[in-house]
């Protein structure tokens, strides 16, 4: 049994089959890549995973309890993160702000009316959210508004944010893409770490053969929402459905 | 039943006010991505050029008849309208007598100028900025022309009478063998709306600039990709979803003699009918126009207020409320239009 | 101090130091002299100053915190209003039953409007409560009459059931409002010189109140709660993605903030214990929202400055009328005279709501940040012409 645990999952957009019969796996503590050309069903497959669209038919389970029906705060307190495509982020707060809202966010629960004591005043909060940025090496930036850092900063802290609630599944929608190719590496090389020291069970969706290869140790390729192998990375490679499925798309 | 028929009949002029405001208020929603809170004030302006027509019409100049007196002996000063001298006293008199309906002539360039003014001087800027500063800024604005009506035209209602031809009342049920007697000129504003919206929807519907600008309603980027200048033909529909506004305005004056705040009245209740027929919608903004009006006028039966008193009140911000819950994208808005 | 940083403190003692010491303040001129047209230390317009105050530091805890932009919040002052007039006339002249209770009703109806309201966000939002605004004026207008006393507005009587207090005092008159025997409207007046101070009880009851929920707001301003609403306007996909439900978030700040209106309609009827159903209409809540903008949504003193601001120019502006403007242009040719009178007078004395309308304009198109942001600028402005002056080829700070 995976962490994350999908069976026969469909979605219909009017005529549009965006998901047909998926069945995913995810296993604790792996990195378990989704790849697949566009429009194969991968976003979709994400949006039913954090709660954002409800699937037609089928199952999702999280560490055993069902995410399906659950609003999106719900699944995120159940322990599943998600990093977006486009880093989101709170633009009008400072960086150290942001920090600290996932940290109240796990200590506190879903809504918490502490109105009246200070934020400084929470030391466990403030010395989670610096300890926070000195591991992803933004303390310098902690007074800057969010806003203003560059992306790669921008995506470094979405993931930082993500990391200290201490999630048990980090969502990722193609962290890397538009980045240059040492800011990529630098991806790489975070994801790696995060996998390997806290433990957290990733699953990714990449565009990019480079990161999936040197990441992945299970494969799920999509094509025409349907899933079409699962497996690991070497097999995947001399796999001739997927090279055909990606011939004409990025071949 | 001739109580239900003089209900629907009733309900009909709010109706066709409320449709032509909210018709002009969700195609600069649509097009502009607006929302024009000033826009009420746009058919008050509307409503005050037909005040103005009158009077430019009763512009009069004095003359001393030696031959009467009046009660102090004195001779009596007889005052003639221009157009009376110009055109014959019979003609003249027609001609003032038809100033509303005339006013029509007046206030499309005034209205198309007005609306062409807004867009351009202030709320183009806006196209950028959040929901919350167009509605700000549209709300001073409405508060300012407002106010500039106020100051030139006094804080009470002005008289605008219907050319005696069109001001009686008619037995409407005569031809089915009922007795619905009812104003004519209430007739003449509701077929004069039909008329204004079959004439916008046919300009939308069968020429290239409509096509163009139903297309910029559905996708304004790709449209803009096309080379062709959308933000331009966004202006002209600006100008005339204000002629709209205005021309609504004018009919309406004999019905409830216009005053200062008139557009604020109906703004507000034009809103509701926008969000009722779904954001975005004409085809639902017109609907829900009549709808409510006739719901309102229903509301106002003596029999439903005995019941439930004050219903006529509240009843549309009770039903818009509870569409909103139920339906929020409204009778006949697309999806995930200003859904969040 | 109590909890707050230096900057705050430094406020908060600053807005104390002002409302204690208002009625000096605001009357600089001496009573004879001609200026003393701009004088504003009078017990009602000070009053006014304090409670609209309260008012606008409410509604920025919604909209200048979250973003919500509501038209409604007049009905909460109004329902404050009736609320405390009803404890006025039911229970005691005293007005801390009256403001509980004011507080109490705002907030019960702010529950039931923002659970509502709070399903949409954006101009959907704003919509609701502008059509629950206009319908609850139209209830008090006209449909409850027996509760409200419609068009005529709610007052006191001589008939009085007032349980804990006499119906008609000994000469016969309606007793007055007072907090333990203290009346609200006792003036005293301190004359020194050609001045004349005015001290009134109503108007500090109302202005400790002020400093009372100003503190409460700058330690909501600072909490985790605080920074949770901020959260919410600006970005709350990533709210929901953090585990946060972001609706009773934005529900007790609605709450909170309607019940600031409430507070606000229940001083108002205790300076002059009568409610009319025009305070509820949806003018009186773009009021506020112009208040709160003029000065500054957001921040902890703007809608404090916004109020002042808008009340004193409205009580100035007002009074101007056509033999004022002749006689400050009296100097003046004739013919000059004439041109400028003809040319102010369009926005002064019952023109006032149209410069307040293109003060509305000008603010959202110019200064969104309102009159906080406007000092921030020129503080800056100053601030880099001293650098400029010191240091030739200082960079600047690049703008955010």
């Amino acid at each position: 049994m995976g962490i994350l645990e999908v069976k026969g999952v469909n979605k219909r957009f009017g005529g549009l089959q965006a998901l047909g019969d998926v069945n995913l796996s995810v296993k604790e503590n792996s990195v378990h890549a989704i790849i697949g050309p566009n429009g194969a069903g991968k976003s979709t497959l994400l949006n039913v995973l954090v709660g954002k669209l409800i699937p037609d038919t089928g199952s999702v389970m999280f560490d055993g309890q069902s995410v399906l029906g659950r609003a999106p705060y719900e699944i995120n307190q159940m322990g599943i993160s998600r990093v977006f495509q486009t880093p989101e982020i709170f633009g009008d707060l400072t960086v150290m702000e942001n920090m600290m809202i996932p940290c109240f966010a796990k200590r506190d629960g879903a809504f918490e009316m502490n109105a009246i004591a200070s934020v400084l005043s929470q030391k466990d909060v403030v010395e989670k959210a610096e300890h926070m940025l000195k591991e992803m090496n933004m303390a310098d930036k902690r007074q800057m508004h969010a806003a203003a850092l560059s992306r790669g900063d921008k995506r470094r802290l979405e993931i930082g944010m993500c990391l200290s609630q201490e999630p048990r599944l980090l969502l990722l929608d193609e962290p890397t893409a538009g980045m240059a190719r040492a800011d990529t590496n630098n991806t790489i090389d975070l994801l790696r770490q995060i996998n390997e020291e806290r433990n957290i069970t990733i699953a990714i969706i990449e565009h990019d053969m480079h990161v999936v290869f040197s990441l992945a140790d299970r494969i799920t390729v999509l094509a025409q929402g349907k899933p079409l192998v699962e497996d690991d990375p070497q097999n995947i490679r001399g796999n001739p459905l997927v090279r055909e499925a990606y011939l004409g798309e990025s071949a | 039943m001739d109580a239900i028929l003089l209900q629907v009949l009733n309900g009909l002029d709010k109706g066709s006010a409320y449709a032509l405001i909210a018709l002009g208020l969700t195609l600069i929603f649509g097009t502009l991505g607006v929302v024009n809170f000033a826009h009420g004030a746009l058919f008050m302006i509307g409503a005050f050029c037909a005040v103005t027509v009158q009077r430019i019409l009763n512009l009069s100049y004095e003359t001393v008849d030696e031959s009467q007196t009046d009660f102090l002996g004195n001779a009596l000063v007889v005052k003639t309208p221009y157009v009376e001298a110009w055109f014959g006293a019979e003609t003249g008199g027609a001609i003032i007598d038809w100033a509303v309906p005339l006013a029509i002539l007046f206030a499309i360039p005034i209205m198309v100028f007005v609306g062409y003014a807004m867009e351009r001087g202030l709320i183009k800027h806006f196209y950028k900025r959040p929901h919350a500063d167009q509605i700000l800024v549209t709300f001073g604005l409405a508060i300012v022309l407002q106010e500039m009506i106020k100051y030139f035209y006094g804080a009470n209602p002005i008289q605008t009478p219907a050319p005696e031809a069109l001001s009686g009342i008619v037995n409407l049920g005569a031809i089915i063998g009922m007795d619905i007697v009812y104003p004519v000129w209430r007739i003449v504003y509701f077929f004069f709306s039909l008329l204004v919206i079959g004439g916008i929807f046919s300009f939308l519907r069968f020429t290239t600039f409509g096509m163009v600008v139903r297309a910029g309603m559905a996708d304004r980027e790709t449209v803009g990709l096309l080379g062709i200048n959308i933000d331009k033909r966004f202006t002209i529909m600006f100008g005339i979803a204000a002629a709209v506004a205005g021309l609504a305005g004018v009919m309406y004056t004999p019905i409830n003699s216009p005053n200062y705040h008139m557009g604020m009245d109906f703004l507000v209740l034009s809103f509701v009918v926008v969000v009722v027929g779904g954001m975005g919608s004409l085809p639902g903004a017109v609907l829900a126009g009549f709808l409510l009006g006739i719901l309102e006028s229903f509301a106002s039966m003596n029999e439903i207020k005995s019941i439930i008193p004050g219903i006529d009140q509240i009843i549309i911000y009770v039903v818009a409320i509870i569409i909103l819950l139920v339906r929020p994208r409204g009778l006949m808005g697309r999806k995930g239009v200003m859904e969040e | 101090m109590f909890g707050m940083n230096k900057n705050d403190t430094t406020m908060l003692l600053l807005v104390a130091v002002l409302t204690m010491l208002a009625p000096f303040i605001l009357n600089p001129f001496p009573t004879d002299s001609g200026l003393a047209q701009f004088n504003a230390g009078y017990p009602d317009l000070m009053q006014r100053f304090v409670i609209f105050g309260i008012f606008a530091i409410g509604f920025n805890i919604l909209f200048g915190l979250t973003g919500y932009l509501s038209f409604g919040h007049a009905a909460f002052l109004g329902v404050g209003s009736y609320s405390a007039v009803w404890m006025f006339k039911l229970l005691s002249m005293n007005v801390i039953p009256a403001i509980l209770l004011s507080v109490a009703m705002a907030g019960v109806f702010a529950l039931v409007i923002g659970y509502i309201s709070l399903r949409r966000s954006g101009i959907y939002f704003s919509i609701l409560t502008l059509a629950f605004a206009q319908m609850s004026f139209n209830l008090a207008y006209s449909v409850l009459t027996p509760i409200t006393n419609g068009e005529t507005g709610l007052q006191l009587t001589l008939n009085d059931p007032r349980i804990l207090g006499v119906s008609q005092t000994a000469d016969g008159s309606i007793p007055v409002t007072s907090l333990f025997g203290m009346e609200m409207r006792s003036t005293y007046e301190m004359v020194v010189g050609p001045w004349a101070f005015q001290f009134n009880v109503g108007y500090y009851l109302s202005a400790l109140v002020l400093l009372a929920v100003f503190y409460l707001s700058i330690r909501i301003f600072r909490s985790p709660f605080g920074l949770m609403l901020r959260a919410v306007k600006s970005n709350q996909q990533r709210m929901n993605y953090t585990g946060l439900n972001t609706r009773p978030y934005t529900l007790a700040a609605f709450v909170i903030s309607g019940m600031y209106a409430g507070l606000a309609g229940g001083l108002l009827a205790s300076m002059d214990p009568l409610a009319g159903a025009e305070r509820m209409q949806w003018t009186a809540s773009g009021e506020v929202v112009l208040m709160t903008i003029l000065g500054g949504a957001g921040t902890l003193i703007g809608p404090v400055l916004g109020a002042g601001f808008i009340k004193y120019f409205e009580n100035i502006f007002s009074k101007i009328n056509e033999s004022v403007l002749h006689s400050w242009f009296s100097a003046l040719p004739d013919g000059l005279e004439d041109l400028l009178v003809t040319l102010v007078y369009p926005f002064v004395g019952k023109g006032w709501h149209m410069t307040l309308g293109i003060l509305f304009v000008l603010v959202v198109v110019f200064l969104p940040g309102g009159l906080v942001e406007g000092g921030q600028r020129i503080t800056t402005w100053l601030r880099s012409k001293k650098a400029d002056g010191n240091k030739p080829t200082s960079t600047t700070e690049p703008a955010e």
